[in-house]
């Protein structure tokens, strides 16, 4: 390849045990934008999303062939540390995981392991990580109390900023909004639009709306296939598969 | 019109309707009910017997203060029953020495095992390592005694020229005893951590052992408790192994390789010289008493510092 793309996915399948669940995906992402991977339930898209930081490899029994590439690098390689990758290709889970700790300590947890330690510093990057996930205004006045205290959706904006203050490059979302009041929500799809400058995201969502507000690219997932990946007005407005018509007229999915 | 909560109230009317008991259900409620009764009734029995035993050792152990001022009991280290001193604090020290001792060399021994075996072994080695560990929880103490009286004993004779008896090999023996009990219960407690935690440890870009100690230990932290207490528990009221090992002369250990006594063996050594009702006697059953209020005492310690160490 010529250009860099930030990331570059080639002739990706992936197994569990027998269960082929991608098949031959291909996908380039360029920096500063949005993708939105859409599909119905059980197609492969928080499947695909794990490919890229490696979070598959927790998981017995699953095969991985062909390579992604972030910044050129293969993800994949022998000489690929898992612990940086994972540090600059962050994620954020479809369902919200807190740690038992204060609220406090779950932001600082990442800034924390990767060496800082003055309580200075690590107060202002908590202030700034649970500002930017529009949670501050509800925290602040508990920071020392548990996260595990926190309503479902106050959680996940937890745990936007938790990734936050380790500030990757790339942002993987599966779903962050999904246990979201409307409010939150839209202050979520406003955060993305800030942190694109500075950050490439990948958002699963199953939110039509949503991936049309938000993204820049638009890619279809259907039973472990990707069906196209195309520009997200374009997607929206005029696609070129007639399956993926069908998917976000509703028609099916 | 009808709006759509018209509707939902007509649906829930209706529901009410048919929100009759059934006979089946008549039934199950009185099946619950009968249960709930036997519950209830169990749980009183177990409070009872509990309850009277505390009150039958108290009573007995109290009338001691009848021969011996609590201040000679408590703080007088002369046990001469014969001269009529009754003086128990060698055993009390002893014993929490010997407790103490046993639990900060089975600690750590014990997490460092139940770490490898939930986290890093291999399925395979797993599969061995969990049944062993639960093997070991069943040997008889009378087993461990003998290993102690003839292995580390003599050892330890032999490196510091002496009897080799005292508080060490005891405490040896007991961390030996109370390793499995600790082990198995704290690797069930990471273990069924859920597994988003790791996985969102490690996504932040933690390695593994960072994963381990900031996050699955804290978060185990309450189970890993319980496991120290009951293995606390096993070494206080440990007997016969102890017994074997630790000397029993009725003194202030002056090191802890130097012969001495503690509060249950004790009671086993002198129990079957004692007349009932005797002022040596019902000492005794004043170091039983006691034995109970200082494992309640340190498992209350330890859910107080459990429960200020854990957030609101
Ligand atoms: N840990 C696993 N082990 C085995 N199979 C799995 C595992 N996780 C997912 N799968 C399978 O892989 C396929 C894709 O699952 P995936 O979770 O990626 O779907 P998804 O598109 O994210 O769905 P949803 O929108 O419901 O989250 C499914 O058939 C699923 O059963
Ligand atoms: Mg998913």
């Amino acid at each position: 390849m010529t250009e860099r793309h930030k990331i570059n996915v080639s002739k990706l399948n992936l197994f569990y045990g027998d269960n082929h669940a991608l098949h031959d995906i291909e996908m380039t992402i360029e920096s500063n934008t949005i993708a939105a991977l859409i599909g119905p339930s059980g197609c492969g898209k928080s499947t695909f999303l794990r490919t890229l930081n490696r979070m598959n490899d927790l998981i017995d029994g699953v095969r991985i062939t062909g390579s992604v590439a972030v910044d050129g690098q293969n993800v994949y390689g022998p000489e690929t540390d898992i612990v940086s990758l994972r540090k600059r290709v962050g994620m954020v889970f479809q369902r919200p995981n807190p740690f038992p700790m204060s609220i406090y300590d779950n932001i600082a947890y990442g800034p924390r392991i990767h060496g800082t330690k003055k309580k200075a510093v690590l107060d202002e990057i908590v202030e700034r990580s649970l500002r930017q996930a529009a949670l501050w205004d509800e925290v602040k006045d508990r920071l020392n109390k548990s996260a595990l205290g926190l309503s479902g959706g106050q959680q996940q904006r937890l745990c936007i900023a938790r990734l936050l203050a380790v500030e990757p490059d790339v942002l993987l979302m599966d779903e962050p909004t999904s246990a979201l009041d409307p409010i939150s929500t839209l202050k979520v799809e406003e955060l993305t639009q800030t942190l694109k400058e500075r950050y490439t995201i990948i958002i699963v969502t199953h939110n039509m709306q949503q991936a049309a507000r938000i993204s820049d690219v638009t890619s279809f997932f259907l039973n472990g296939y990707l069906v196209e990946t195309d520009k997200t007005d374009k997607i929206f407005t005029n696609p070129n598969d007639q399956r993926t018509e069908d998917y976000i007229t509703g028609r099916f999915g | 019109m009808n709006s759509y909560v018209d509707k939902l109230d007509e649906k829930s009317a209706s529901g009410r309707a048919a929100w009759k008991p059934s006979r089946w259900m008549n039934m199950q409620n009185k099946a619950d009910a009968t249960m709930r009764y036997v519950f209830i009734i169990s749980a009183a029995l177990v409070a009872a017997v509990i309850f009277s035993i505390i009150v039958f050792v108290g009573m007995q152990g109290v009338k001691t203060f009848a021969g011996v001022s609590p201040w000679e009991f408590f703080f007088s280290t002369d046990w001469t029953p014969s001269a009529g001193k009754f003086g128990a604090f060698p055993f009390l020290f002893s014993t929490v020495v010997l407790t103490l001792l046993s639990v900060v060399f089975a600690l750590p021994l014990a997490l460092a095992g139940a770490i490898f075996t939930a986290k890093i072994a291999p399925n395979w080695m797993r599969e061995i390592l969990r049944p062993a560990t639960d093997l070991f929880v069943g040997i008889p103490s009378v087993v461990y005694g003998l290993i102690g009286l003839t292995v580390i004993v003599p050892f330890i004779g032999k490196v510091v020229k002496g009897t080799g008896y005292g508080i060490l090999p005891a405490a040896i023996i007991l961390a030996i005893m109370i390793m499995p009990t600790i082990l198995s219960i704290s690797e069930d407690a990471i273990r069924s951590l859920p597994g988003r935690l790791e996985e969102a440890s490690l996504a932040l870009g933690a390695t593994r052992w960072q994963t381990i100690w900031k996050v699955l230990l804290p978060a185990a932290r309450p189970g890993i408790l319980t496991a120290v207490i009951l293995g606390m528990g096993r070494a206080m009221g440990e007997t016969m192994a102890v017994f074997m090992v630790i000397g029993n002369s009725p003194q202030m250990p002056k090191s802890l390789i130097s012969s001495t006594t503690v509060l249950t063996t004790a009671i086993v050594k002198d129990m079957g010289n004692t007349n009932y009702g005797s002022t040596w006697n019902n000492a005794l059953f004043l170091m039983a008493l006691l034995l109970l209020v200082i494992s309640l005492l340190l498992i209350l310690i330890i859910r107080v510092v459990a429960r200020r160490s854990e957030l609101k």
